[in-house]
């Protein structure tokens, strides 16, 4: 049979069919002898984490801290999104009991927005906290002071911060407490803290009293009212600050109504 | 001795408006002593200084207050004589906080007895006059604040055989280094003889920018009779012509490798305000406790060029030349293009303090900035021939890795991308923040690496 006879089209199609049976036979094979064996329950413990890959448990994402849940016996109550919801789904399936770390809360350890707490200059520059920061020491008359330009709230994976008349507020109800704020405030006004407490006193400033009342009219001055009103060291005095011990439950409207600067609030 | 202009021109550079008129031709005028110095410890690049001093101190003008922190760091000498008002965190010209000595004045002005006389300097060795630089606490006078006595001794595999001295001043509206030229050229010549003495350089290159021909001709007279190679650069007006690596360029055509030192190429360059320093330090042994200040900006009622005491505060010394005389909107410690805007007046003179600007509304206009528009002028300006655009596009995606890959860490701020902007994208901010961060992570893998063993 002389080849240049052959119906180019059916020459083609059968080409193309050859090469097709032969890399299908070499696939078949390889995923016969190549295959990769990955523990069946990384899969299943990835699909009951939450999926936000927010790195709140300090693994690079869920599928990560799933792997190491299987392999490296990793602690499961370490996924603040997921709470215990998810830990009672995880102790179902693997058989292991744990006590579930409470659920926490980002906060923004100041109160003093635009009205309250003024500004030493017009900053026009990048809309940028830490940019902010360096140049010449933050805008704000308040070296501690939020500064109100949102590196918080571009980080957070929960659309929790919202900046409002110049000051950031976290809203509990949307926050998964994976920590990711924290380390985008240069000012370092921003802590996690267990759900359930609910005094806070929002400032940071370690300045004394009178400086502090000069930069800002919701500023803790240093009084010491509050430390005596909770005698158990539930608030302390840290030199001219006060400053919540949120290892202790503490819930006595008294020291709120005492505060002279009304720097301590419910929420 | 011969003058030539120089050889090699820049890359980049801008020309903005020089604005020198305002100063130029006032005399350097000797502000008396205010009654508060604040006398920072991070006056220079490196290590703060420790302070000597408590409260309650009684110092004399000249006295050591605060030692060295280490190798790369420099001294700090009271400039009035007076007592010790307080020892702590004070924001420093760029806003940082940094150890301060505040200094209240006895009105008296009583000197410390001033150290021995080196008339015989050239028969001193390197070794000892460097160790008498250190003792005056100098540091690079034109803004950078490098210790001096630590470019003085290079590593033993480096040789230094040109000695650039840089008279160039191409910041707008600063004029205290060619009062400094015009007034004072013979101590200059005597502090550069000085420096070539201790480095044993082989050439000596003085550049001057041709916008100031009284300087050019004054520090003409004062090198007529200088011997070997030394040469007086007429460098052509542009900015960032007294950049230390384009002026080493422009000079010799040599290109300072990224990331390295002008030791690298051989050079060292000095402004001349530090030359003049090292003067009084070794011949009149007096250590660094004034410098010049050019008072500047059309709202400044009298503008001059001030010889202040290091540690004056900013309000006293805009009060001291005659204050305000019109709404100022921006107030800047150095030039209008590298300075650093002030929040406030409570910051004091260091010596790196070459100039103190006020500008009109008109002049600092509240601008917004919009996305890039890719037309490349950045590029063009820029001097270190990096790309600005791409680069700023990187940092705002906070992608540290492609500006590191794009050089961001040659960046030298000097403005010019900024300033030839039509988005007026902050550009110059976003490559410090970017440095700063890029600098923090380096220093924390380093730190991994020497805790991993």
């Amino acid at each position: 049979m002389d080849i240049a006879n052959v119906n180019p089209v059916a020459l083609t199609a059968l080409a193309i069919g050859l090469i097709g049976l032969v890399c299908g036979a070499a696939l078949a094979l390889a995923a016969r002898f190549l295959a990769v064996h990955e523990d069946p329950r990384i899969g299943q413990v990835a699909d009951i984490l939450p999926g936000a890959n927010c790195g709140g448990c300090a693994y690079a994402g869920c599928a990560d801290y799933a792997k190491a849940i299987v392999l490296n016996d990793a602690a499961i109550n370490l996924c603040a999104p997921g709470g215990q919801e998810v830990l009672d789904k995880l102790c179902a399936f693997l058989g292991k009991t744990a006590e579930a770390a409470e659920k926490k809360t980002a906060i923004v350890l100041c109160g003093g927005d635009s009205g309250k707490a003024p500004r030493r200059f017009a900053y026009n520059g990048v809309a940028d906290c830490a940019a902010a920061q360096a140049v010449h020491g933050g805008d704000k008359r308040c070296g501690y002071g939020c500064l109100g330009y949102g590196s918080c709230a571009r980080i957070c994976p929960a659309g929790a911060i919202e900046i409002a008349n110049g000051l950031a507020k976290v809203h509990k109800n949307l926050c998964i407490g994976c920590g990711a704020c924290v380390k985008a405030c240069p000012r370092t006004l921003i802590q996690m803290i267990p759900v359930s407490r609910t005094i806070h006193v929002l400032c940071r400033s370690r300045d004394k009293g009178p400086v502090v009342k000069k930069a800002c009219s919701v500023g803790c001055i240093g009084c010491t009212r509050c430390a005596k009103i909770a005698d158990d060291g539930q608030i302390a005095m840290d030199g001219p600050l006060a400053v919540v011990d949120y290892a202790k439950p503490f819930d006595n409207e008294e020291a709120v109504e005492k505060c002279p600067t009304h720097c301590i609030v419910r929420a | 001795m011969k003058t030539i202009t120089a050889p090699y021109r820049i890359e980049g550079g801008v020309h903005p408006a020089y604005r020198k008129e305002l100063a130029r031709e006032r005399a350097i005028l000797a502000m008396p002593p205010p009654g508060l110095v604040r006398i920072s410890m991070a006056q220079h690049l490196g290590a703060p200084a420790k302070p000597l001093v408590k409260k309650g101190d009684t110092v004399l003008r000249g006295q050591r207050i605060g030692e060295p922190g280490g190798f790369v760091s420099a001294a700090a000498h009271a400039s009035v004589s007076g007592t010790v008002q307080a020892v702590g965190p004070a924001p420093t010209a760029s806003g940082a906080l940094a150890m301060a000595v505040d200094i209240e004045s006895d009105g008296n002005d009583t000197s410390l007895e001033p150290g021995p006389r080196h008339d015989n300097w050239a028969e001193l060795d390197a070794k000892t006059l460097i160790g008498l630089v250190a003792d005056a606490g100098i540091v690079g006078m034109g803004g950078a604040g490098f210790p001096t006595h630590v470019k003085l001794s290079p590593p033993p595999d480096k040789t230094i055989d040109t000695l650039i001295v840089n008279g160039a001043e191409c910041e707008p509206f600063l004029t205290a280094d060619d009062r400094l030229m015009r007034e004072q050229a013979d101590g200059i010549w005597t502090g550069i003889s000085i420096l070539r003495h201790i480095l044993g350089a082989r050439s000596v290159r003085v550049a001057i920018e041709d916008n100031k021909p009284e300087a050019l001709k004054a520090m003409e007279r004062a090198m007529a009779g200088a011997e070997g190679d030394v040469t007086l650069i007429v460098l052509p007006a542009s900015y960032p012509q007294g950049a230390e690596k384009q002026q080493i360029y422009g000079i010799t055509g040599r290109e300072t490798p990224s990331g390295g030192l002008p030791m690298d190429v051989g050079c060292l360059v000095e402004n001349v305000g530090t030359c003049l320093a090292v003067r009084d330090a070794i011949v009149n042994g007096r250590p660094l406790t004034e410098r010049v200040t050019t008072v500047t900006g059309d709202p400044v009622a009298e503008p001059g060029n001030i010889l202040n005491r290091i540690g004056t505060l900013y309000s006293d010394l805009i009060a001291f030349c005659g204050g305000l005389r019109s709404p100022a909107t921006k107030i800047v410690s150095g030039g209008p293009m590298m300075g650093f805007a002030q929040g406030s007046l409570e910051s004091a003179t260091a010596k790196t303090t070459s100039g103190l600007l006020a500008l009109a509304p008109d002049q600092a206009p509240v601008y917004e900035s919009l996305p890039c528009i890719a037309c490349g002028r950045c590029v063009r300006a820029c001097p270190m021939t990096l790309l600005p655009c791409e680069l700023s596009q990187a940092l705002e995606a906070e992608d540290y890795e492609l500006a590191d890959a794009f050089h961001v860490m040659d960046c030298i701020e000097c403005g010019c991308c900024a300033f030839v902007c039509p988005a007026r994208r902050p550009l110059v901010q976003h490559m410090r923040g970017g440095k700063a961060r890029i600098a923090l992570k380096r220093r924390e893998a380093m730190q991994n690496n020497k805790e991993k063993g």
